[in-house]
């Protein structure tokens, strides 16, 4: 982890996304605040529906708009607002400073172009190289994601490829303008659990080869104990926890952080008559409570729980915070 | 070992791959091939690999919604394959299937109530006020209450949904179920709800499962037998705790050590299986993994193992790889 690195690359402060539905407004992420340090991974998790999608696309001013709209917030790099930006200085950072990797990469390179020429004009939109310089340069990213035969490769459609090849140039492009951020969402979760540990360990190596952060949206806490520093914990729109991954697998404060935990399938040494659950489900965006969202669910909540929200308290580094009223020690 | 509830005798599942003039077949995909296994009465087998190794096909074809290419099936005794058109019909009130997709399995213009009872309607059983009683009764079961009966699916979550699904598996009383990948789309935390519903089912009603999943941790959870398939073929079949214990193909400890855990202490990621499954219409030659696998040797591009029982008479452990020789039996 980088511990030297005390300022910040990107910083999010009290950012709200709501969608027009028919029923009114729906607040997919409700007043969130976090920090981004240089060259850490930073998983953000959490079931369907909890925001964290949309938290990654939004950073980058991604989310389809109508109906979704940056409410209000400030998404800082260095002194730069991209809340504010205009578009067109934000289209220049986009793959230049910030690059964003997504989940099905089927649907996200165009079926008719080589992946070269997609790599190249990525390259040539960004850099002032000549077109046999691009190519080269794409080819070379290629090889440092793991491609086989490279020169070959480039010239092939994205349906030539296997999935977890596909993901990989997903990655190459990703990285080619040497971002300082790279945001993955769910990148593995379309993959098989072979080629997911492939993936994996090639974004784990890229991250230290190109001193980059990362962002990890998943909703599988195995993958961020095995690629992140830190995690979010987001529960319907809110952060409901943040700390290194040391400290939340080992010690949760937030009851829902542990729930997930406890109620992972995960390899046992011998087979439970029960599986820990989480009892309920995740209430409706539309209709929520009016003091912790989680507090139906919570085996530990008490009256106060159901007065107001609980607001994440960020503990002095900055980097851990929980959001309840009776965390668990 | 008192007399198998289901019994599969090499069964068989080519689809023809058709094109050309007069749709000639080009070749064929060799969805299942060979596959042999008996499930005893009560107990759950659960059968894991990944995408395109068979294991959906395989358990369609056990229940002929597709109809095998060649092979035996064998329910309490009775030949599945012989039966005709009514026949079977008749046989299947013993015989029935839960989807993974809980949102495209369930009619979107159907109250749930006659989905559920549906299946009581197509078998005439009882009068209308008796399916009424049974189809509460269901409910009851999987943990749903009263008042869901006069809604629509898209008023459910994907959770409950599962749990509409499985009631409506239950409603002929079957002895034996297909759970295809049945809570593959649901958050974890709904996802070991659903779990408990199923192993209840299991002891409590004493229901036969053949439970489909790619996730091993799930399947231990559930299963009393384990079966590996790989390319249309088991490639490891044994008690549950034998093979979790004592995994022995190289494509099963492969397939354990890719599982992301979710404990960062335990980062000791080891990549055993490289590359991609082969294309199962030109598989290779020999024993179908030997082109990922790291203990491949001359002869495993050659001939196809055997299956052997590395265990014991009582808990039979099949193995078929060339690491483990069929000589010495």
């Amino acid at each position: 982890m980088s511990d030297k690195a005390n300022k910040p690359l990107l910083s999010v402060r009290n950012l709200i996304v709501e969608f027009a539905t028919r029923y009114g407004p729906v607040r997919a992420v409700d007043n969130i605040s976090f920090d981004i340090f240089p060259n850490e991974t930073v998983g953000i998790v959490g079931e369907s529906g909890c925001g964290k999608t949309v938290t990654g696309l939004s950073l980058l001013r991604l989310i389809p708009s109508p109906p979704g709209r940056i409410v209000q917030g400030e998404i800082l790099l260095g002194d730069q607002d991209l809340a504010q930006m205009p578009e067109k200085d934000l289209a220049r950072l986009r793959g230049e400073e910030i690059s964003m990797i997504f989940q099905e990469p089927m649907t996200a390179l165009n079926p008719v172009l080589t992946v070269g020429s997609q790599m190249i004009d990525v390259l040539l939109r960004h850099k002032k190289i000549s077109r046999q310089e691009a190519r080269e340069t794409a080819i070379e990213m290629l090889t440092r994601v793991g491609i086989p035969a490279p020169k070959k490769r480039i010239d092939e459609y994205p349906h030539e490829m296997s999935g977890g090849m596909r993901q990989r140039v997903m990655i190459a492009m990703a990285l080619s303008c040497n971002p300082r951020l790279l945001i993955a969402d769910e990148p593995t979760t379309a993959l098989d659990v072979t080629t997911q540990a492939q993936v994996l360990e090639q974004i784990v190596k890229l991250q230290e080869e190109f001193h980059m952060a990362v962002i990890l949206v998943t909703h599988d806490l195995g993958v961020i104990a095995e690629t992140c520093d830190r995690a979010l914990v987001m529960y319907c729109g809110n952060i409901v926890e943040s700390g290194t991954v040391d400290q939340l697998f080992a010690n949760p404060r937030h009851p829902y952080t542990r729930g997930l935990l406890d109620s992972i399938p995960r390899l046992r040494d011998e087979r439970l008559d029960k599986l820990p659950i989480i009892p309920g489900m995740v209430p409706d965006l539309l209709h929520l409570p009016q003091g912790c969202r989680f507090a139906d669910r919570c085996a530990f909540a008490q009256a106060d729980c159901r007065v107001a929200p609980p607001t994440l308290a960020i503990d002095d580094d900055n980097r851990s915070g929980v959001a309840c009223y009776h965390p668990l020690s | 070992m008192s007399e198998p509830l289901l019994k599969v005798v090499n069964l068989k599942k080519h689809f023809p791959v058709r094109g050309g003039l007069f749709s000639r077949v080009l070749a064929s995909v060799k969805a299942v091939d060979g596959v042999s296994f008996e499930l005893g009465k009560q107990r759950t087998l659960g059968l894991v690999g990944e995408s395109g190794c068979g294991k959906s096909t395989l358990g369609r074809a056990v229940l002929r919604l597709h109809e095998p290419t060649s092979g035996e099936i064998y329910l309490n005794g009775e030949d599945i394959i012989a039966l005709d058109r009514d026949a079977l019909k008749k046989r299947r009130r013993d015989m029935q299937i839960i989807y993974q997709d809980p949102f495209a399995s369930l009619s979107p213009r159907r109250l749930i109530g006659q989905t559920i009872q549906e299946p009581l309607d197509v078998h005439n059983i009882g009068t209308v006020a008796e399916r009424r009683k049974r189809v509460e009764e269901l409910l009851e079961i999987v943990g749903l209450r009263k008042h869901v009966l006069s809604r629509y699916p898209h008023e459910f979550s994907g959770g409950q949904r599962q749990r509409i699904g499985i009631a409506r598996a239950l409603a002929l009383n079957p002895s034996f179920i297909v759970a295809d990948e049945p809570v593959s789309a649901l958050d974890v935390s709904v996802q070991s709800q659903v779990l408990n519903v199923i192993s209840r089912l299991q002891s409590e009603y004493g229901i036969s499962f053949l439970f489909i999943s790619h996730d091993l941790a799930v399947i231990q959870h559930v299963s009393d037998d384990v079966g590996v398939m790989y390319l249309g073929q088991l490639v490891e079949y044994s008690d549950s705790a034998g093979l979790y214990r004592n995994p022995k193909h190289p494509y099963t400890r492969g397939l354990m050590a890719a599982i992301p855990v979710p404990d960062p202490k335990k980062r000791t990621r080891r990549i055993l299986l490289k590359g991609d499954i082969p294309s199962p219409m030109n598989p290779p030659s020999g024993c179908p993994f030997h082109t990922r696998c790291t203990e491949a040797m001359p002869q495993c591009s050659q001939e196809i193992p055997k299956s052997v029982n590395v265990g014991s008479a009582e808990k039979p452990h099949h193995v078929s790889c060339h690491l483990f020789p069929a000589d010495n039996k």
